[in-house]
């Protein structure tokens, strides 16, 4: 085992003051470490996407990174998504078109479609298509996730917080 | 599965990185740039190196530029840089149109295309870039800087000509000139999947010949490589649908097309033809 480091991850606004190992991965320390298990951990290899979370605003996948690495950056989770007892616009157009089921893709769509949008608000629908190919679900058949994302980028209102 | 142990050693230039690597190298030290490929080796324990040189932080690294007639792309520079032309010339716009092959947006947000060309697998599509357009790859250590063309870069399956304690500090892409027309193709099962087999042309017209005339295949053989035969029966000839044909038909011909569980050699082999003739379709100008 090496050595822990004490390092301070920014999550949500919030400062998180860890230690932990260079070896552990973004997610894990998210989960573990942070107490924030809103992100989900799936294949640990890049391939699923459960566990993509925005950083510096962008859509990464957690698992694909060491927390070490993540320190200074402005990190997002799902749990920074709704406000005040209010879901997000996608949340909630997730949950209007049943775009889940089992959930346990969920937190790592949102955020992926939570990123794109913010980057890209009149994204198209071909390149929507291409980002949300990313990340898997087995069960929704992802027709539905993509009619929600549509909707909220269709509504503009995905900076609405 | 969770990663062995290593120590971690941010490098904030790019002398102190060649320093730390000149220093860990010896001891199982290895470069990380995105992560794409080696957390995941890391996590399936193939790779468990015991030092880590931290790239990211290097902000030299992270620079594109044009510099004497070449793209000089910086050992940082990801893959998403080049979601936009990066140069307004056919190079740039070459650039976008194969760089929405690479894996998923995510991973595209951190993997960087020196990583791909360092890592080396025979699938990757920056790596089939490289060979067919020349690049040319500036290794730095503590011993000093050397050049290394496409041409001597590719040894083998993820195999470069980089020694342990080198690192891909930058890679030059000669610039395409005016005129000159390129196309990608690659198939793959699902989106973002590693290619099957991926085609790469390029050529000008002159009147109604075909003049540099670059035909070059990836994911097919141990590493990409431009297909002599098939450019051979193209340069100096118009452009007809039954003169690509016959160069798909060479192409196809002149690979040695690797084998896996999913994929055999004459479905590879069947595929080459069909990327090369797709390849010159999607050519824009
Ligand atoms: C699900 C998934 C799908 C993918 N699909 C594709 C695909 O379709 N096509 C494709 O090309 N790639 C694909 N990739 C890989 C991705 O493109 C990587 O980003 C790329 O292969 C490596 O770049 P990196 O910066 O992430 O390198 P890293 O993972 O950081 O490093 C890879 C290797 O190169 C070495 N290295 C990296 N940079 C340097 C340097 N500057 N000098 C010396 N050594 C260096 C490292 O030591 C390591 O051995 C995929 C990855 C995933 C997880
Ligand atoms: S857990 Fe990160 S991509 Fe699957
Ligand atoms: S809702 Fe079950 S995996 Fe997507």
């Amino acid at each position: 085992m090496t050595q822990k480091m004490a390092i301070t991850l920014d999550v949500n606004g919030t400062g998180h003051e860890i230690r932990v190992e260079p070896r552990k991965t973004l997610c894990d320390a998210l989960r573990a470490d942070c107490g924030l298990t809103g992100t989900n951990v799936g294949c640990e290899h890049g391939v699923c996407g459960a566990c993509t979370v925005l950083m510096d605003g962008v859509p990464v996948r957690s698992c694909l990174m060491f927390a070490v690495q993540a320190q200074g950056k402005a990190l997002r989770t799902v749990e920074g998504l709704s406000t005040g007892g209010k879901l997000h616009a996608l949340q909630q157009a997730f949950t209007d078109n049943h775009a889940l089921q089992c959930g346990f893709c969920t937190s790592g769509f949102l955020m992926l479609a939570a990123g794109t949008l913010e980057q890209q608000p009149d994204i198209d629908d071909e390149s929507l298509r291409e980002v949300l190919s990313s990340n898997l679900c087995r069960c929704t058949g992802y027709q539905n996730i993509l009619r929600a994302v549509r909707q909220v980028r269709d509504a503009g209102k995905a900076g609405a917080r | 599965m969770k990663a062995g142990s290593f120590e971690w050693h941010p490098a904030r230039s790019a002398d102190e990185a060649v320093a730390l690597l000149a220093q860990y190298a010896p001891q199982d030290g290895r470069v990380i740039a995105g992560g794409q490929s080696l957390v995941p080796s890391m996590a399936l324990r193939l790779a468990f190196p015991s030092h880590l040189i931290d790239i990211n932080g290097v902000d030299e690294f992270a620079k594109v530029r044009v510099e004497g007639g070449e793209l000089v792309i910086g050992a940082c520079v990801r893959h998403a840089a080049f979601h936009v032309t990066v140069e307004p010339g056919p190079l740039g716009r070459l650039l976008v149109q194969v760089v929405h092959d690479i894996a998923h947006y995510p991973i595209r947000q951190r993997g960087t295309f020196c990583g791909s060309l360092a890592n080396a697998d025979p699938a990757s599509e920056w790596c089939l870039v490289a060979a067919v357009l020349g690049a040319k790859m500036v290794a730095r250590s503590a011993r000093g800087t050397r050049v290394i063309p496409a041409a001597d870069w590719f040894q083998g399956i993820m195999t470069t000509a980089l020694a342990e304690d080198e690192l891909l500090a930058e890679v030059r892409l000669p610039l395409l000139p005016a005129g000159t027309r390129a196309g990608f193709y690659e198939f793959s099962r699902r989106a973002g999947d590693y290619a099957l087999a991926m085609a790469l042309v390029s050529w000008r017209d002159d009147g109604d010949a075909m003049r540099d005339v670059r035909i070059g295949a990836g994911a097919v053989e141990a590493q990409p490589r431009r297909i002599a035969e098939a450019e051979a029966l193209l340069e100096g000839h118009p452009f007809t649908p039954a003169a690509i044909e016959a160069a798909a038909a060479a192409a196809s011909a002149a690979v040695d097309p690797l084998e896996d569980v999913h994929t055999s050699a004459e479905y590879r082999r069947d595929l080459v033809g069909t990327a090369v003739r797709r390849a010159f379709a999607q050519a824009g100008s």
